[in-house]
């Protein structure tokens, strides 16, 4: 039977009686909404100041957004069955355009990221970031849960294939996200412990080596900064103690808005896009802090519920690994500007200024909001 | 998929799910505890240390430029300097508003637009605390005037900073190159940590190549200032690293002599150490006061030295390339010897002219125009060289082939470029029938040989090679590298060799022997060099055609316009038993070698006294 005849209201189930609601037929998950929504604005708000009091900067990352926001809410309408279907060719594409890169990429002090296309410029990478937890999730969904020791080895290699090609761009920070967005199918299809730990056994292992063999002199001197920033004070170290400087100079209520004088855009280069938490903290304080890390909580929080109320394991999977990823984001940019984490390269979701990272987070949540407001066909 | 679908179970995967989600919480609250409790250390427990920290009275962190290298010439003449020059600056974060103070400097000290742009630009790079440059080179009125007023301009600081200064101008212009202000790309190229406090680089020529080397490394100290970015106290320093001096194989007396010897007119001359590979001389005439880059040259100084028909930016002696016309002889022979075609007693019948079998187009020896006959009725090889015989030269390039005549000459280092240490050579021209195919996309005549038998027609090569392969003869088949730097912080550096070109000594005698008459000898094309000369020096002389002359029509001095006359060539190396020097050089439109061959009695004279063997 279609899933059209199942949904005509004459069957008599008490849910498709109810008229659905607005938000349902528009695929919109209010609370999500709502929450992403004040992040915005919280985000456009600190930017404003960030950017040195910059009307224009406020417009352009307000255009991204809103591009952003179209293509979440484009994305909420497209039923799971499709993103599963489409899931595969996306993939196949990705990492087509990602050995293209490697060939024919062009690049910038000595990373090789970008396509070129006339004068357009894209990072296949980014089309990753959705695309693997899409392949991960597809190859799992139709499969014995948890997985086993075969299926586990084929969803690594599906995931590791894109990331190794990031890796060698080299761009060790979206490889991570990209690893992590996968391994977190896995993780929440349920994959044994035993594999986890073992995997994690492995990685320690083959930390010695990669570090003698396998990281470029650079990505071995921001390890190395983190350690002891002091080590390159006119260097890399820089940008962490000026970080380290502003955000302890907030103290608990902050300086207030555009009062910040450590983290102008003067002083930070990256004030307005990776370190820009740094400004936040130093003009609203620790309780500014709270309230950035309040909201994201909350959303987290409503990406867990909506995975547990998911109908099918595919949609589950996606939501877990989605959410996750959301927090990834957070930890490493959160972690990394006041020294705890090596600096990558991970903007602080929604409020970093630049439109690529606005559209793949968008784009992850509008998938969020077609699991959450999925028709329900199955009858329990 | 389907056969499995079966086995699936629902609602233990949902179960599991359930669990993980809760580790998943478990593990993002513990986490994002652990990031609260950081800021809460930062902004709570260290608060009062942070906050002291971004006072205004505050400890900040200061690069120290280091000194650059000097440059010296073999015997200690220093050829570039460090001289210490007096720079206005500015500090960002001192200043209230940046486009009002700048208003007020411009009423003190003239600050040009290109300055103003320039300091735009580095102040985008830069970071608030550090001084970004304006104007250089302030006068002692203009520091007078901005020390009266300094009381009103915070953030405005006037500083001693050594600059480059090349005290012989245009003399070394083109040996050395110079230093210029770092512009965007190069800022983007260069270590960032390594330029903070540096403005310049080196630009083109030795400066460029050893930049490294001359740079040094940038120390750091820690200050603590006031409001106003007075320096009060300094906490700790870390010495910058100066960079290195370089002592050149260039010799001030040799270089001027070859300088003042070409006397104003266009050329260039390079002179090389058979025993090293040393240059002891590289001149190209006209040059330019090097000076005028090291601040950022004025549009107008700059359009005219670029527009300036006698292009003196391009470097003769490494970039330019021209026919070495008879100068090629001399190698020629070699080949023939090598290839057993000729022996140093074979001759060949000279009527004057030379033909083609079976094509009645003469090609005329130049000596047909002067006597009405051939240079005898039979030229052996010694005659051939000290007379240019063009006749002997076009039946051996025939017998040759073009082919071949690329592969005997090309160790010689003609078509290749000499990877000398310093920028912007060129390769020059070592026509082959591949050579042209791929080149032009035609197939090679029969009688382009013959012209490539004496130099003409496609060959080309620069001052530098020409000096490189009479280097070569010199040194019976020694090949070098050349080198203009012979010692860094006095440690000299090694001369890389190449593979050397075998002959038996008999034939480097033979080919010697010819070059000494074309001095020494009664008929020799530079039989007046040879006047009151205490040492005997081989030479070759060599005429270059700037222009096509038709087939009957004759190539007359006083009719064509002077930028239309041959280019003169002339090479030499002395003293012949033992040779310390090998020279090439170009007059442009000299009119013929006349003109060349006295630049290089004078350029041997200098250095067989400087060092007399």
């Amino acid at each position: 039977m279609s899933d059209y005849v199942r949904q005509l209201p004459h069957h008599g189930s008490k849910d498709m009686a109810r008229r659905p609601s607005a938000a349902m037929r528009f695929h919109i998950d209010v609370p999500l909404l709502l929450l992403l929504l004040a992040l915005t604005v919280y985000g456009l708000l600190v930017l404003y100041s960030a950017s040195g009091q910059s009307v224009e900067a406020v417009i352009r990352q307000g255009r991204y957004l809103a591009l952003a926001y179209l293509i979440m809410i484009a994305g909420a309408q497209v039923s799971l069955q499709r993103y599963a279907r489409w899931a595969p060719w996306v993939y196949v594409t990705g990492v087509a355009l990602l050995v293209a890169v490697v060939l024919v990429g062009v690049g910038a002090k000595g990373a090789q990221r970008w396509l070129q296309i006339g004068t357009f410029r894209f990072q296949p990478g980014e089309i990753m970031k959705i695309a693997v937890p899409l392949v991960t999730a597809w190859f799992l969904a139709g499969r014995v849960l948890p997985p086993r020791f075969f299926v586990v080895l084929g969803a690594m290699l599906l995931l590791g294939l894109p990331a190794g090609l990031i890796a060698i761009q080299p761009d060790l920070g979206t490889a991570l996200l990209i690893a992590a967005s996968g391994l977190f199918v896995l993780f929440m299809a349920g994959m044994g412990w035993r594999y986890i730990f073992g995997a994690m056994a492995l990685a320690a292992a083959a930390a010695w080596p990669m570090w003698m063999y396998g990281l470029k002199e650079y990505q071995k001197q921001r390890i190395l900064t983190m350690i002891n920033p002091e080590s390159d004070k006119l260097g890399a170290g820089w940008n962490i103690m000026q970080s380290k400087t502003a955000i302890g100079s907030g103290g608990w209520d902050g300086k207030g808005w555009m009062q910040s004088t450590q983290s102008r855009l003067d002083f930070l280069p990256e004030s307005h896009t990776d370190f820009i938490i740094a400004v936040l903290a130093e003009e609203h304080g620790l309780q500014g802090v709270i309230l950035l890390m309040g909201i994201y909580f909350l959303i987290l929080l409503r990406g867990f519920w909506i995975g547990v109320h998911a109908q099918t394991s595919f949609g589950r999977m996606m939501a877990g690994s989605i959410t996750l990823t959301f927090f990834v984001y957070i930890f490493v940019n959160m972690g990394m500007v006041t020294g705890l984490l090596p600096v990558v390269g991970v903007p602080l979701p929604l409020v970093s200024a630049g439109g690529t990272a606005a559209v793949t987070l968008l784009a992850g949540f509008g998938i969020l909001m077609a699991i959450s407001t999925e028709k329900r066909t199955v009858v329990t | 998929m389907l056969p499995q679908f079966d086995l699936k179970d629902l609602q233990l995967e949902s179960r599991i799910y359930g669990r993980r989600t809760l580790v998943a919480i478990g593990l993002v609250v513990f986490l994002l505890g652990a990031i609260l409790m950081r800021y809460y250390s930062l902004q709570i427990t260290e608060y009062e240390t942070y906050r002291t920290q971004s006072e205004r009275n505050r400890v900040q962190l200061q690069p120290i430029p280091p000194r650059r290298g000097l440059i010296y010439d073999r015997a200690g003449v220093l050829l570039a300097d460090n001289s210490p020059s007096y720079i206005l600056s500015v500090v960002r974060e001192r200043v209230e508003d940046l486009d009002t103070a700048l208003a007020e400097l411009q009423e003190l000290v003239p600050i040009s637009e290109g300055d103003l742009e320039n300091f735009r630009k580095k102040l985008k790079r830069s970071r608030p605390y550090e001084a970004v440059p304006l104007r250089f080179r302030l006068n002692e009125e203009e520091r007078a005037r901005l020390a009266v007023n300094r009381f009103r301009l915070p953030g405005v600081v006037v500083e001693a900073q050594l600059l480059r200064y090349y005290p012989h101008g245009e003399l070394f212009s083109h040996a050395l190159g110079y230093v210029g202000r770092i512009n965007e790309q190069e800022a983007q190229e260069l270590d960032e940590t390594d330029y903070r406090g540096t403005f310049h680089v080196g630009k083109v020529g030795v400066e460029k190549f050893y930049e490294d080397m001359l740079h040094g490394q940038v120390g750091y100290q820690n200050v603590e200032s006031n409001a106003h970015g007075r320096v009060l106290r300094v906490l700790e320093r870390f010495a910058p690293a100066p960079g290195k001096d370089l002592t050149l194989f260039l010799d001030y007396r040799v270089q001027r002599a070859a300088f003042d010897a070409l006397g104003g007119r266009r050329g260039a001359v390079v002179a090389i150490d058979p025993r090293t590979g040393g240059v002891l001389a590289l001149v190209s005439t006209p040059g330019f006061d090097t000076n005028l880059f090291v601040n950022g040259i004025s549009s107008g100084d700059y359009a005219a030295l670029r527009d300036s028909l006698d292009v003196p930016l391009f470097n003769r002696a490494i970039q330019g390339t021209y026919p070495p016309g008879s100068t090629i002889k001399p190698f020629m022979a070699m080949a023939g010897l090598k290839s057993g075609l000729v022996t140093p007693e074979s001759t060949v019948a000279d009527p004057g002219w030379y033909t083609l079998p079976g094509d009645s187009r003469r090609y005329r020896d130049w000596i047909l125009r002067v006597r009405g006959t051939g240079h005898a009725a039979r030229v052996n090889m010694k005659l051939a060289i000290s007379e240019s015989c063009d006749v002997y030269f076009y039946d051996l390039a025939r017998r040759l082939t073009i082919d071949r005549m690329a592969e005997y000459l090309s160790p010689f280092g003609f078509g290749a470029r000499t990877n000398i240490d310093t920028t912007n050579e060129r390769a020059g021209v070592l026509p082959s029938t591949r050579w042209k195919r791929e080149a032009m996309g035609q197939s090679w005549y029969p009688g382009e040989t013959l012209s490539a038998g004496i130099g003409q027609g496609y060959m080309l090569a620069s001052p530098l090679q020409l000096a490189v392969a009479t280097t070569v003869m010199a040194s019976k088949g020694q090949r070098r590298v050349p080198r203009l730097v012979m010692a860094v912080n006095g440690e000299p550096l090694p001369v890389p060799a190449l593979e050397p070109l075998v002959a038996p000594a008999a034939d480097w005698a033979a080919v010697f022997d010819g070059m000494r008459e074309v001095v020494h000898g009664r008929g020799g094309t530079a039989k007046a060099l040879a006047k009151g000369i205490t040492y005997q020096m081989a030479g070759k002389t060599g005429t270059a055609q700037v222009i096509g002359i038709p087939q009957n029509s004759v190539y007359t001095e006083a009719n064509v316009a002077e930028r239309h006359r041959h280019h003169g060539l002339f090479i030499a190396f002395a003293p012949i038993e033992d040779p310390t020097i090998a020279v090439a050089i170009i007059v442009e439109n000299g009119g013929g070698s006349a003109a060349a061959s006295p630049i290089a009695r004078a350029v041997i004279d200098t250095w067989l006294e400087v060092e007399p063997g």
